[in-house]
């Protein structure tokens, strides 16, 4: 066969690279989602053990509030309420948000509407760098200075739900305010001019077109803050007092969903009851992020029609 | 109140919303600083913790950090970088590639205590690989791997598309172009966003009690064979980090001394984030600079 008739048949150099570098990128891209579909998988697996191979009925799971994998009840089921850790959850996860969105927002207001130079000179770098410190941090920061501050006031431990809103309230504070700022810094300036120019002051076109033209974004990036604040674990765990008992009120000792799990898991023996319902925490903590993301994106979803 | 008075009031009331913000992380960053930075020298440092005296380091914690953060770089910096080209370069617009955004978005908003839950099932006990830095780092990866990967799209999305035709109209292959022409003018970009992932994975701590274990062994800095076991090179041995150090100290140590070893190493862990960030800035800055026109 002569030379060129081969090199037009055979498959060129570049032609075979360009197939290697896609299959490269494919098999990336693969992994990824493998490794996410294991996630649920495996999580999935241990969790509903406890439903499936233990019999646990699961609306006693979602209601009950006695935490003792190892005992059983009269009716010879064991008792594994997580009603204690779900309420800890939903608390400080609520609590620490409802006290983060004014303060987020304000500060937002402030950089984007009252003092933009302040703001991107001062605040922005500080939040920059707040939203990265590890939580252990913010976690130790909560045990030697909150949790005494509430002990002297309140009495008590001063472990419990309130100590942990403070610590979440500190730590979703930077995320919350740097996602509201980008969603005030995304309305249009023309928004905000054709206010000004109908004689409103400027808080009359902050609150009336400004704020409500970025209502999604804001709303976003709560939810977010709230993401956070439900699935962080040490932090937490150092402040709560790690009690599974139904708190009584906000300065006793409580737990969370996450805080058992941190402080449990090392402790069973896999496979067994203890275990497998320690996993069953982790699938309601998977599935709440689910939950989460879900609604991120019907906010999103909801803010575009507009 | 007329609108004029409204105004004011409003104004003021932004005026002390920033002004308490401003004063509660001052006086966090400050409260680190001033809490921690007394206890940092030297010898606390390089020096091994102690378990039941005054006095302890965190020399080991430290070298274990930066090598756990090392592997898990390694590890997952190439896969997000292919990642990264598949989903800014060669995916299609269909359920597909929405079922694959979807999964990213999922796996970065996982709760890392879940993520090292997963870790310790597949990884520790699964794959048996036990308590170790191999598993700490896969973890970390698995933590990883999301941001990276939407820095790596994002950076090169932000390539012209003109870039792209005059690579393809020189006869170049799509990868090629890729490679030769996109990713170079792009590595500003993904680089910035790598070092803020490492910052973010050197303080990660949930992610890792279960996978590298809570328990640093002494370590023979003099034994540089990975294959043995008191080498600080080999990856199948346990491995605390500092972050998970703080945190051990405060729920469980009995230390005398606990609460000014973490506020010390808590100092050293933010400087740390600190300086990734500083590096974060000038680096970009200065790669940009150096390998574009600009």
């Amino acid at each position: 066969m002569d030379p060129i008739r081969e090199a037009m048949l055979k498959r060129s150099r570049s032609a075979k690279l360009e197939r290697r570098g896609r299959l490269i990128s494919l098999f990336c891209i693969g992994l990824i989602v493998v490794i996410v579909a294991g996630i649920f998988y495996f999580v999935a697996s241990k969790g509903l053990a406890t439903f499936f191979s233990d019999g646990v009925n699961l609306w006693d799971f979602l209601t009950h509030s006695v935490w003792s994998p190892g005992v059983k009840d009269a009716h010879g089921s064991p008792q594994v309420g997580a009603l204690p850790m779900i309420v800890g959850s939903f608390g400080v996860t609520f609590l620490s948000a409802i006290i983060a969105t004014p303060f987020a927002v304000g500060a937002a207001v402030f950089m984007t509407e009252i003092s933009p130079k302040v703001g991107r000179k001062i605040l922005q770098p500080v939040i920059e760098l707040l939203v990265g410190i590890p939580s252990v941090v913010y976690g130790f920061i909560g045990l030697s200075v909150v949790v005494p501050f509430i002990r002297s006031i309140f009495g008590g431990t001063g472990f419990g739900i309130l100590a942990g809103t403070f610590v979440l309230f500190v730590m979703i504070l930077p995320t919350v305010t740097s996602m509201a700022v980008d969603a005030l810094r995304a309305v249009p300036s023309h928004y905000r001019s054709a206010s000004l120019a109908l004689g409103a002051t400027r808080w009359q076109t902050t609150w009336r077109v400004v704020l409500r033209a970025a209502t999604p974004g804001i709303l976003t990036g709560i939810v977010f803050g709230m993401a956070r604040a439900f699935g962080e674990a040490l932090a937490v765990q150092m402040v709560i007092g790690n009690a599974a008992l139904l708190p009584n009120n906000l300065v006793s000792p409580a737990s969370t969903l996450t805080s058992v799990l941190t402080s449990g898991i090392g402790n069973t023996v896999m496979g067994s009851l203890e275990n497998n319902a320690l996993w069953s925490l982790a699938l309601l903590l998977l599935l709440m992020s689910l939950f989460f993301n879900i609604m991120i994106r019907w906010i999103g979803k909801k803010g575009e029609l507009k | 109140m007329n609108p004029k008075q409204a105004d004011k009031l409003a104004t003021g009331v932004l005026y002390t919303v920033a002004g308490i913000i401003i004063v509660i992380l001052a006086s966090l960053l400050g409260f680190i600083l001033f809490q921690g930075l007394p206890h940092v020298s030297w010898h606390f440092l390089t020096s091994p913790a102690s378990t039941f005296e005054a006095g302890g380091g965190i020399g080991i914690q430290l070298f274990n950090s930066f090598y756990l953060l090392l592997l898990a770089m390694v590890i997952s910096v190439p896969i997000a970088i292919g990642a990264g080209i598949y989903l800014a370069e060669y995916a299609k617009k269909n359920w597909i590639t929405d079922l694959i955004r979807t999964s990213i978005e999922i796996l970065s908003s996982l709760p890392s205590v879940v993520v090292g839950l997963f870790g310790f099932l597949v990884f520790v006990l699964q794959f048996k690989m036990g308590f170790s830095i191999l598993s700490g780092a896969l973890a970390l990866t698995v933590f990883n791997l999301p941001l990276l990967t939407r820095n790596v799209e994002d950076s090169l999305r932000q390539i012209h598309f003109t870039q792209r035709e005059a690579g393809l109209a020189l006869g170049l292959s799509r990868w090629e172009t890729v490679v030769h022409v996109v990713i170079p003018e792009a590595l500003p970009g993904i680089i910035t966003g790598m070092i803020l992932g490492a910052g973010r994975v050197f303080g990660e701590a949930a992610a890792l009690i279960y996978t590298a274990g809570q328990s640093a062994p002494a370590l023979d800095f003099t034994n540089w064979n990975p294959l043995n076991i008191a080498s600080p090179l080999n990856i199948f041995r346990p491995a605390e980090t500092l972050a998970v150090h703080i945190w051990k100290i405060n729920s469980e140590g009995i230390q005398p001394d606990a609460a000014a070893v973490s506020a010390g190493a808590s100092a050293v862990l933010i400087l740390a984030v600190l300086l990734f960030n500083l590096v974060a800035r000038y680096a970009g800055n200065r790669l940009y600079k150096k390998m574009t026109a600009s």
